[in-house]
């Protein structure tokens, strides 16, 4: 069954900030079997919008469904209780119960549905074998390792087999290289079950490597909604281009047909402009090894630092008044204080009037 | 306590250049203080018990242990201290729970209201409830029995349910402050996968909530148990009209019956034996029920845990809390005030019988009063004083020097947190009227070990509470700059605890200022305390300066109180 979420907001008040917004108008459909990842900085809403899944927070408008079941609709003000909603979930901070040792956590939600004693063994048995915990039924959380735990808290969200799989930065906590084995785990687990299951992250790397499909979201509001691949190639706007992966942002002056960096004396930067683009200004976006530097021709400008990165060289220049970084495969003997062509092969284009202040991005923030 | 390996400083010290290292110093200056005002007491109450005359002797023991009397004391304090332990403990509970969990308006007042009764002395709220409900001339008796008509009063505060009820009233905030902030700091997702893994509010609030707060409540329940168990004012007050004895109360009567002869302090500390022992048992009780469960439930970060909406309850559990407050709080308080400014007690509460002369005379006129005003402020200042430069210097030896040896320190140190104070009292009497060739009995002074003595738990506490944050580090950067060990102690060790000793400061000044139950077999002449002469005047019957005098206790403790918050809100804020 579906996620729907239809035009959800949920505004908080604060007593130091006052009525903050902390998601505003979100409107997502999540198909069932879907691995669906919320991205974003923090403080961006999608936590609050996995907590409004869940059940944790009421609504400030909107309706949240799954498939033909209202969960949240805030104009009946019916909201179905957190427990009634048949999911299950994983915290950050594993939330797994000191006082109850490894078996009994994961037996909870079967104790719960007051389920036979036979049955409720097989499937705590199956749960643990499939997080890789057989063997540690008697222990207590106390007793094992920050790895250990979250898988606890796995085994106790699929142990009903439930449809819709919340996870609110279930990695976060783990060390790097637990992260990624963890990833895997997570995806397998998908695989065999077949659950819906929707994935709260900041790191990019885990949402590309999970999701068939995810957004980005900053200050509450849907950046864009696309597969990993899209997302990366295609982004919708400045802002979800300089979340996914390194970015250069170059901004120009639009004038007669040629297009000028700011601050570099008049000079023009050969690039065709989109025929859409009407704007005197703009900010042209490109990734560090989608630029080349030549040794003749291409924009004139002087290599500023070359830094050795074992698997590519690194190198900065000016255009204009900004820093510019490039990464080369092969080392083309650029030196430093060297003259250079810079010639970028691709280039997006995005408007320079939605930029926003730092300040004002902290202000807006969500606590 | 997560057992930290700290390297000892000690190392540092023997670099020195001094012949004698400064830690050892320390270390024997530490242990010969705790040994002569904590421990020589104790080892005087065995010895006069069971030496009479230089032979042994366990006949008084015996005789003492057997009394119907002393039995009915036993059993008195035990039943008492049982049923306001568990009655504290539920109500304590509830109010916590509803303040941390639910929706309720008005937290942060009602938080601050509830934790009034922990700083009111417990004494002078007897005597408020006494104006209210002693049986004849209680106002609210008084009141109850012109509405109806009859000669039965509502309620007989001078009976053992009276003394569990005011004591109810002092000692349920452990538990509240204890659960509160255990259910605050209490990871919210911990409930959360709760309700997730489908289990409603109850069964939340019954399976996983109620079990990782039992450490809690068990904390704050063993507190009220071992308090209650020690505890002399209340049944001082309400029990002795109506021959209820407590032991602390009983020792207090067989002393003070023999006018302080040695027999009667012999009697006295036999008893006193008995009392310590059966806080032994409560607190052996507490290590077992402490040891079965602790846990770690403060994790990640912090959110807005979730509220339970009490809907319709919402106004009505206002209206409980409210009116809780007002009984155990305002009204004690109102009718302390309002009877110090009557003309004569029992006049109905009418402008028309008021008189500011109450007031005057205690505060201006009676020499007694003034000494005892003075007496308590120069000896809380000095003890406290005292008290947090010596628990501070034990303090420093036991974290930062770490001798062998060091267990014994802290024995000797929180001991008297376990001695009931009338029994502390006991062990400076017998220590100190000549039994070394030092007679200070009837003076300031020992009232003054006294408090030291009583108090060096909670400076030691404070202290090292502070000291375990000075990473060690920062002491070696000194002595790597060129300081010696005692330079670095002074330049930088001192002035990053400053903050924690202040607040020490304040932890002992104010309960000393309070104090009765050591003072009261103590005092002289001419060294009454503040609560000594509220009680006397009490005794004598003169309960409108007694009331004017309480309610100038309670001002001046309430400014204490003040300045304390503004230290630790200043600390804080750094």
């Amino acid at each position: 069954m579906d996620v729907i979420l239809k035009d959800v907001s949920k505004t908080f008040v604060t007593k130091t900030f006052g009525a903050v917004t902390a998601v505003n108008n979100v409107n997502l459909t999540i198909k069932a079997g879907e691995c669906f990842s919320f991205l974003g900085p923090s403080g961006c809403g999608k936590t609050t919008t996995l907590r409004l899944i869940a059940g944790f927070e009421d609504l400030s408008a909107g309706e949240i469904w799954l498939g033909e079941q209202p969960f949240s609709i805030k104009a009946k003000n019916f909201y179905l209780p957190p427990e009634k909603r048949g999911l299950g979930m994983v915290f950050q901070a594993f939330a797994v119960w000191p006082h109850l040792n490894v078996f009994e956590n994961v037996a909870f939600p079967l104790r719960i549905m007051k389920k036979e004693k036979s049955e409720i063994i097989d499937r705590v048995k199956a749960a643990l074998k499939h997080t890789n915990l057989s063997g540690l039924e008697e222990k207590y959380p106390s007793e094992l390792s920050g790895g250990q735990q979250q898988r606890i808290a796995l085994a106790r969200a699929i142990v009903t087999n439930p449809r819709v799989l919340l996870l609110d930065e279930p990695l976060s906590n783990l060390d790097p290289k637990l992260r990624e084995i963890m990833r895997f785990e997570i995806k397998d687990l998908q695989r065999k079950f077949n659950f819906t299951i929707i994935y709260v992250t900041h790191d990019q790397a885990e949402a590309m490597a999970l999701s068939d499909r995810m957004l980005v979201m900053d200050m509450g509001v849907i950046q864009q909604i696309d597969t990993p691949y899209n997302m990366y190639n295609n982004p919708s706007n400045k802002f979800v281009y300089g979340f996914l992966g390194l970015s250069n942002f170059l901004p120009v002056n639009v004038d007669g047909g040629k297009v000028y960096p700011k601050g570099a004396n008049g000079l023009d930067l050969d690039c065709p402009i989109p025929g859409d683009f009407t704007e005197k200004e703009a900010i042209l976006a490109s990734r560090p090894n989608e630029i080349e530097l030549l040794a003749e021709g291409g924009f004139p400008a002087r290599i500023k630092n070359r830094i050795f990165l074992s698997d590519y060289i690194e190198y900065r220049v000016d255009i204009g008044q900004t820093e510019i970084r490039i990464q080369c495969c092969e080392d083309q003997g650029f030196a430093a204080g060297d003259p250079c062509g810079v010639k970028f092969n691709r280039l997006k284009w995005y408007s320079a009037k939605d930029e926003i202040s730092e300040a004002e991005r902290e202000q807006r923030k969500v606590i | 306590m997560r057992a930290k390996v700290v390297r000892p400083i000690s190392d540092l010290a023997r670099k020195d250049g001094l012949k004698i290292d400064t830690g050892q110093i320390l270390m024997i200056i530490s242990a010969v203080i705790l040994f002569i005002t904590v421990a020589l007491p104790m080892v005087m109450i065995i010895y006069n018990v069971f030496f009479y005359k230089g032979t042994f002797d366990w006949r008084l023991f015996a005789e003492i242990l057997t009394h119907p009397d002393n039995l009915m004391a036993m059993w008195n304090t035990i039943k008492i201290a049982f049923l306001v332990t568990v009655f504290g403990t539920i109500t304590g509970l509830f109010f916590a729970w509803l303040i941390a969990r639910s929706d309720i308006p008005l937290k942060g007042l009602m938080k601050s209201l509830f934790t009034i009764p922990y700083m009111f002395p417990p004494f002078i709220g007897a005597m408020a409830w006494g104006l209210l409900l002693a049986p004849r001339s209680g106002y609210i008796n008084k009141l109850y029995m012109a509405l109806t008509g009859g000669n039965q009063p509502l309620f007989n505060i001078n009976s053992v349910a009276g003394i569990i009820f005011v004591e109810l009233c002092y000692y349920f905030p452990f538990v509240f402050i204890q659960v509160a902030s255990a259910l605050e700091r209490m990871d919210p997702t911990l409930e959360e996968s709760a309700r997730i893994a489908g289990a409603g509010q109850l069964t939340v609030i019954r399976k996983i909530t109620l079990p990782l707060v039992v450490p809690a409540i068990a904390a704050g329940a063993m507190l009220i148990l071992i308090s209650t168990l020690s505890h002399f004012g209340v049944p001082a007050i309400l029990g002795f009209s109506n021959n209820i004895f407590t032991l602390p109360t009983k020792i207090y009567e067989l002393i003070y019956k023999s006018a302080g002869s040695f027999e009667g302090i012999r009697q006295g500390a036999s008893l006193s034996i008995l009392l310590v022992l059966v806080v032994v048992l409560a607190l052996a009780l507490q290590r077992r029920i402490l040891r079965a469960g602790r846990y770690d439930i403060i994790r990640g970060k912090s959110m807005r845990p979730m509220l339970i909406k009490l809907r319709h309850f919402k106004i009505p559990m206002l209206l409980v809390c409210l009116l809780f407050i007002a009984v155990i709080v305002l009204l004690p308080l109102v009718i302390i005030f309002l009877v110090g400014f009557l003309k004569a007690y029992g006049l109905p509460l009418k402008l028309e019988y008021m008189t500011v002369k109450n007031y005057q005379h205690v505060l201006f006129i009676s020499k007694m009063a003034r000494d005892a005003m003075k007496n308590s402020v120069v000896l809380s200042i000095s003890a406290a004083i005292i008290t947090m430069f010596v628990g501070t210097m034990i303090a420093y030896v036991i974290v930062k020097i770490n001798p062998k040896g060091k267990g014994i320190l802290e024995v000797l140190g929180l001991l008297p947190y376990s001695i009931p104070g009338i029994v502390l009292a006991v062990g400076v009497i017998l220590t100190w009227s000549g039994s070394f060739k030092i007679n200070l009995y009837n003076t300031f002074w020992i009232i003054l070990i006294a408090y030291i003595a009583r108090y060096m738990a909670f400076s030691l506490k404070s202290a090292s509470a502070s000291l375990e944050q000075v990473h060690n580090s920062l002491e070696e950067a000194a002595r790597s700059c060129g300081a010696s060990h005692f330079e670095s102690l002074l330049d930088i060790t001192l002035p990053l605890i400053r903050p924690g000793m202040i607040a020490g400061f304040f932890l002992i000044f104010l309960p000393a200022m309070r104090e009765l139950t050591t003072s009261i077999l103590l005092y002289g002449p001419f060294t009454r305390t503040l609560g000594v002469a509220i009680y006397a005047i009490k005794e004598e019957g003169n309960m409108v300066q007694a009331s004017a005098l309480s309610g100038i206790a309670i001002l001046i403790i309430i400014l204490g109180e003040m300045a304390l918050r503004l230290v630790t809100r200043e600390r804080r804020g750094k």
